[in-house]
């Protein structure tokens, strides 16, 4: 009972800085700073996946978003802002909409989340090794993923030419 | 051969008799992390002596040679120097990210270090995904870069961080697809079971003409990884000051200078991980004698053996080539390093599926 208590207690850390963060994000008026406080949310939720033993998914976690999104993010961000860029406060009459909007959308997660029975699962401590997981992405039968895989596949390889022919030279 | 993990699990069981498990695993924790960091500025201060050194040979110079026997004490009068000197924050720039950005990079090259086997049983994070671990936790550094770049809001390190960013994220793909050749001859991608894998010969040996192709893709890719040697254009002094650190003072420098060194030093064990045995002696199969003589060399000699060889090997490329342009850089990479590896991949492929390594 007493390890399951320390579990908890990281948990709570964890839960806490992503709440924290990521109110952070959306309310300081600072863009690279809101960058940098989604950064910190996906780290913890990396760190969720890591106290979970499941491995693979937070250095997925890590690698796509906190090595690939976010950089992508932050370059974007040093081409167009400077230090002393802040961004301006909301107009007055777009603030009841987009309290509306917000309070909505809460009311409404809260509510499938309210009426949602988290059925206990078996935790289940292995962790897929390499070639599961493999097969698993490449799979055609059962529970395989090349379909999806081929198809983002292809939307990336459009995205790609879609880049080049924007950047290119005449 | 000793095994490290009779001393670990001593210290564990001993803890757990004394206490509840809870407490227990939070001292072991702060154990290791302590042991960690101290292993870390430690080999950063050999890595700083050892560049001074390998450069002045290189330069016909003796390099440092007044504090101590041979210089020894330098790096550790310069460290000194370093944690005394005041921390200077400049008007107009982000201070909380620029105080930021030196601990981002320092924490992604610390947590790369832990993925590392430094012997048998001497290995702190032993995940099945280990080689991937490594390369996703090493990407944040990137971040701090970028971050260091653009809060200090100075046009040289803003150049020299879009560089760095631009360079590291480049020759990521390189290093990624090395690492991935080799991770298909291993079959798995665990550090423990890469070098287990290696007790009857190197991969460098095993995998034949693939494995060395990887070998010089990685140790290209490596180098310019790390922002050293002759790619060191982030921060090229005579044109951009210092790069992304020109604003950086004191401490916080030193936690730059620090990454760098260590991120050398991880490229390098790296490399003699997956290519040279990490902390497996020399085998030949057949030949029992010699491999037990082997096995008498303590495991930790033969993986810090290999590691400062390979060092020596990438402060080699760094002292004799010169520093290239940027386009030259990328270049490189896009049109060289990258379609070679993907062939490279194919080929190890086909080795792989035919059994025609060793």
């Amino acid at each position: 009972m007493i390890e399951l208590k320390a579990i908890h207690v990281v948990f709570a850390v964890l839960a806490l800085i992503i709440v924290v963060f990521s109110i952070m994000t959306v309310t300081t008026r600072r863009i690279l700073r809101a960058a940098t406080y989604l950064l910190f949310v996906l780290f913890a939720v990396a760190a969720l996946f890591f106290q979970l033993d499941y491995q693979f998914l937070g250095a997925v976690q890590l690698t796509i978003y906190a090595g690939g999104i976010i950089v992508l993010y932050v370059f974007s961000i040093l081409l167009t802002h400077g230090v002393g860029d802040k961004q301006d406060l909301p107009e007055k009459k777009k603030v009841i909409p987009a309290l509306v909007a917000s309070l909505g959308g809460l009311a409404l997660a809260g509510y499938m989340l309210y009426q949602e029975t988290f059925p206990a699962v078996p935790y289940d401590a292995t962790d897929p090794d390499m070639k599961v997981v493999g097969a698993a992405l490449m799979g055609l039968g059962e529970g395989g993923y090349i379909f999806p895989f081929e198809v983002i596949s292809v939307f990336l390889l459009a995205c790609i030419i879609g880049g080049i022919l924007i950047a290119r030279k005449r | 051969m000793f095994d490290f993990s009779i001393v670990t699990s001593w210290i564990d069981s001993m803890l757990r008799g004394v206490m509840p498990a809870w407490a227990a695993l939070t001292i072991e924790y702060v154990l290791i992390g302590v042991v960690i960091l101290l292993v870390y500025a430690l080999i950063a201060l050999s890595l700083i002596y050892m560049e001074r050194k390998v450069c002045g040979a290189f330069q016909c110079r003796l390099g440092p040679n007044r504090v101590g026997p041979m210089g020894i004490f330098q790096a550790v009068a310069d460290m000194v120097k370093m944690l005394i000197k005041e921390l200077i924050y400049i008007r107009n720039s982000d201070k909380f990210l620029f105080k930021l950005a030196p601990f981002i990079m320092i924490t992604a090259s610390v947590m790369a270090f832990g993925c590392l086997p430094f012997g048998r049983g001497l290995h702190v994070l032993d995940f099945n995904i280990g080689i991937f671990l490594l390369l996703s936790v090493s990407a944040v550094s990137i971040v701090g870069v970028l971050l260091a770049g653009w809060a200090s809001n100075n046009k040289f390190s803003m150049i020299g961080a879009m560089r760095s960013g631009a360079q590291m994220i480049s020759y990521e793909l390189s290093l990624g697809i090395s690492m991935l050749t080799m991770v298909m001859l291993a079959g798995t991608m665990s550090f423990s079971g890469i070098v287990e894998a290696q007790a009857d010969g190197w991969f460098l040996f095993k995998g034949h003409i693939p494995a060395l192709i990887a070998f010089i893709v990685y140790l290209i890719a490596g180098n310019a990884e790390t922002n050293r040697g002759p790619f060191d254009l982030p921060e090229a002094e005579s044109e951009l000051t210092a790069g992304f650190h020109t604003e950086y003072s004191g401490l916080q420098f030193g936690f730059f200078y620090l990454a760098e060194y260590l991120n050398l030093f991880i490229v390098s064990a790296v490399a003699a991980t997956v290519f040279l045995g990490g902390w497996m002696p020399l085998h030949i199969p057949g030949w029992e004698g010699f491999n037990a003589v082997m096995d008498y060399i303590p495991s930790v000699v033969w993986f810090f053996g290999k590691t400062y060889l390979m060092i020596f090997v990438l402060m080699w490329f760094k002292w004799t080539f010169p520093r290239l342009r940027v386009d030259q850089i990328l270049t490189l990479e896009w049109k060289y390093l990258l379609p070679i590896g993907l062939f490279n991949l194919m080929l190890m492929a086909i080795i792989v599926i035919f059994g025609l390594h060793f």
